[in-house]
């Protein structure tokens, strides 16, 4: 089942499943796999930003590298403006690589640091046969002031920069070839608070002037909320929830959302003593509960919950919610 | 008794005060000499009192803690100036041995990264147990009894199982829990716990905060709980510092430093934070601050942070402004304040 649009998406995600081998394969004794998304289908239109959001263990960058085929995904179907992209050739990939672009969250290291700035960009921009010749230092400068930094400092080196300039340093390498749809896995965790704000007020902006798509993926639903059009969470693989940001911050359906919510602490004294939304910890990705992934946790549990694996069922315009309980 | 000095004129540290940290400098030793990273701190914590120095990176919140404990990185970081006593003993100055007592017993500590800090080849039960039979001189048998008592009271399911658990084998959240058992088991007066729950994933967050306020009321420690998240400060401090770049620029009672802070500093931070449910609703943009995080070996003239401040004038590069006591427990390090408007988290 897709979820979202009326029209034909920019990006149509089918039935993606990504596993990993883990462990070694012993005589007579299988592999075990870590199923990291388990049938996630998903859609995003031209110019739409989609936060996707799930702690550690969600699959939300496996997911996000799985879109992109920067990993190989086990099964299913990524659809790029309509072209099946899982199944096509290396040569044919590399052309479209320059509409998908994606933003690291480490910005120390995700820049060569024996390049400049302005070698960084160059070498996006040729890799895929744009701006030669005259046109290549005005579309830097161009790049780098869009971003908030100056001409002067194309000559300049990754270390010299702070941590919040190299990740706009990494959105402007991944906007120099003016992609279409651009990833940004966590680009502000790394950061500090101050600082955050900066960086997501250029990518906002960037998104805007140039009507990009964007998947956003945070493990941070506060963040998400202030950029998303619409919002997936996404626990042990699964999608749990999709629904546009307001709707999933007031209304929020999937008991594993509302205790998201509930946990992010709030700058507030006069909110403090919530009692924790979870007790327990997450299962491990090896072995995952049967039924709905998120029962072990849940608050509302039964024990049709361990029998069924709960469909992303429609709960409102464009809300969906896996889970039989509410 | 305390000395009265320039840059903390109005609170000469109480003798109740368990902590009275008093013109704390610290510097480390770089290639073009020496820089100074906590730059005259004055604060005191009172017993059972749980005291927030939230800071951004650079900021000196970690070091003043390291400094606390006389854990400096050695050889590069040093101690230049200033007391910090703990129950009246100056620990900047007693011998090693004293500290390592001090250390063991007095104040338990946890950080940001357990693994780090937990031994990867020694039971976790064996990890308390340590601490008991060297600090508490418990027998090897009851040492051990009481270390799973400990897996018990910090909420980890199957104590005398778990006990017998590798560091390794267990989640993040569950070491965390480890960390604070063995950081509790000698009954410190003080637990400092730098970053504790920031690399955890926010539903244990919620769980870990829950316990230490739990643990917190039955125990009756004094905490120092150092973090860069307001939203963490607010759940759980009752008195906040704010520092920048070395300095302490703010500090309050947690009612009043969110209601009406009055650093332009610690207002922008507060602004800078995504609210829930606040952005979908009005597609408000965030306020960023500008610029970068100062280098600290070149600091600005003047308040540090006025070149990102929006309020600065040309006095604000003059000088350092005076910590001033601006209301009860409330002081403020912006030579401004009473001319600018109050803008608070609301």
């Amino acid at each position: 089942m897709s979820v979202g649009g009326e029209h034909v998406p920019l990006l149509d995600v089918r039935h993606l499943r990504q596993e990993f081998p883990v462990g070694r394969r012993g005589f007579g004794r299988a592999a075990k796999t870590v199923k990291a998304v388990d049938d996630v289908s998903l859609t995003i239109r031209a110019g739409e930003v989609v936060g996707l959001v799930g702690e550690s263990g969600s699959g939300k960058t496996s997911l996000g590298r799985a879109i992109l085929r920067l990993i190989e995904p086990t099964s299913g179907q990524v659809f790029f403006d309509g072209i099946d992209i899982t199944r096509l050739p290396a040569r044919a990939m590399r052309g479209l690589r320059k509409h998908m672009q994606i933003v690291f969250q480490d910005p120390y290291a995700s820049l060569n640091p024996r390049m400049t700035v302005g070698a960084i960009l160059a070498q996006a921009l040729n890799l895929h046969g744009l701006a030669p010749g005259a046109e290549r230092e005005p579309r830097i400068i161009d790049l780098l002031q869009r971003v908030g930094l100056s001409a002067a400092q194309m000559r300049r080196y990754p270390h010299e920069f702070s941590g919040g300039q190299r990740q706009r340093i990494g959105i402007a390498r991944a906007l120099a070839v003016r992609p279409r749809l651009l990833v940004a896995d966590e680009p502000v965790s790394a950061l500090d608070v101050s600082i955050q704000a900066q960086v997501l007020n250029v990518l906002q902006d960037l998104q805007r002037e140039l009507g990009l798509a964007l998947l956003f993926i945070a493990h941070d639903l506060g963040v998400v909320e202030y950029l998303s059009d619409r919002v997936i969470v996404l626990y042990l693989g699964r999608i749990m929830e999709v629904a546009p940001a307001r709707d999933l911050y007031a209304n929020p359906r999937h008991p594993y959302t509302q205790a998201l919510l509930a946990a992010i602490p709030q700058p507030d004294p006069s909110r403090r003593g919530r009692p924790a939304p979870l007790q327990g910890d997450q299962p491990s990705p090896l072995a995952p509960p049967s039924g709905c992934v998120f029962r072990t946790r849940c608050p509302i549990a039964t024990a049709e919950c361990a029998v069924v694996v709960p469909p992303l069922e429609r709960h409102a315009p464009e809300h969906y919610k896996a889970c039989i309980r509410q | 008794m305390s000395t009265v000095h320039s840059s903390y004129p109005i609170a000469s540290a109480p003798s109740s005060a368990l902590v009275a940290i008093e013109d704390l400098r610290v510097a480390f030793a770089a290639d073009a000499g020496a820089v100074t990273v906590v730059d005259g701190l004055s604060l005191t914590i009172e017993r059972g009192e749980t005291l927030a120095v939230v800071g951004e990176s650079g900021s000196g919140k970690s070091v003043t803690a390291l400094a606390l404990l006389r854990l400096l990185p050695q050889p590069s970081g040093r101690i230049i100036g200033g007391r910090i006593r703990f129950e009246g003993v100056d620990l900047a100055t007693i011998a090693e041995k004293a500290v390592r007592r001090v250390r063991g017993i007095d104040i338990g500590m946890i950080f940001q990264e357990p693994m780090s800090s937990l031994n990867p080849v020694v039971s976790v039960g064996e990890q308390i147990a340590e601490r008991l039979r060297v600090h508490a001189g418990l027998g090897r048998r009851a040492a051990f009894a009481r270390a799973v008592e400990w897996l018990d009271r910090v909420r980890i399911p199957e104590p005398a199982r778990r006990a017998i658990s590798f560091p390794h084998q267990l989640s993040g959240g569950m070491r965390q829990r480890v960390m604070i058992a063995i950081a509790l088991a000698c009954g410190p007066k003080l637990l400092i716990a730098d970053e504790p729950t920031t690399a955890l994933d926010v539903t244990i967050q919620a769980q870990i905060l829950e316990l230490l306020r739990q643990l917190r009321a039955e125990l009756g420690m004094a905490i120092l709980f150092i973090t860069h998240d307001l939203g963490v400060v607010a759940e759980f401090a009752d008195r906040v510092v704010v520092m920048y770049a070395g300095r302490a620029v703010e500090e309050a009672p947690v009612q009043p430093l969110f209601a009406a802070p009055r650093m332009p500093y610690t207002q922008a931070l507060l602004r800078s934070i995504p609210r829930v449910n606040r952005a979908a609703a009005t597609r408000e943009r965030l306020v960023a601050i500008r610029g970068n995080m100062p280098d600290l070996r070149d600091l600005p003239a003047g308040c540090s942070f006025h070149p990102r401040c929006t309020a600065s004038r040309a006095g604000c590069a003059m000088a350092v402004p005076a910590y001033e006591q601006i209301g009860t427990g409330h002081h403020v390090r912006c030579s401004r304040w009473r001319e600018l408007t109050v803008v608070g988290a609301g």
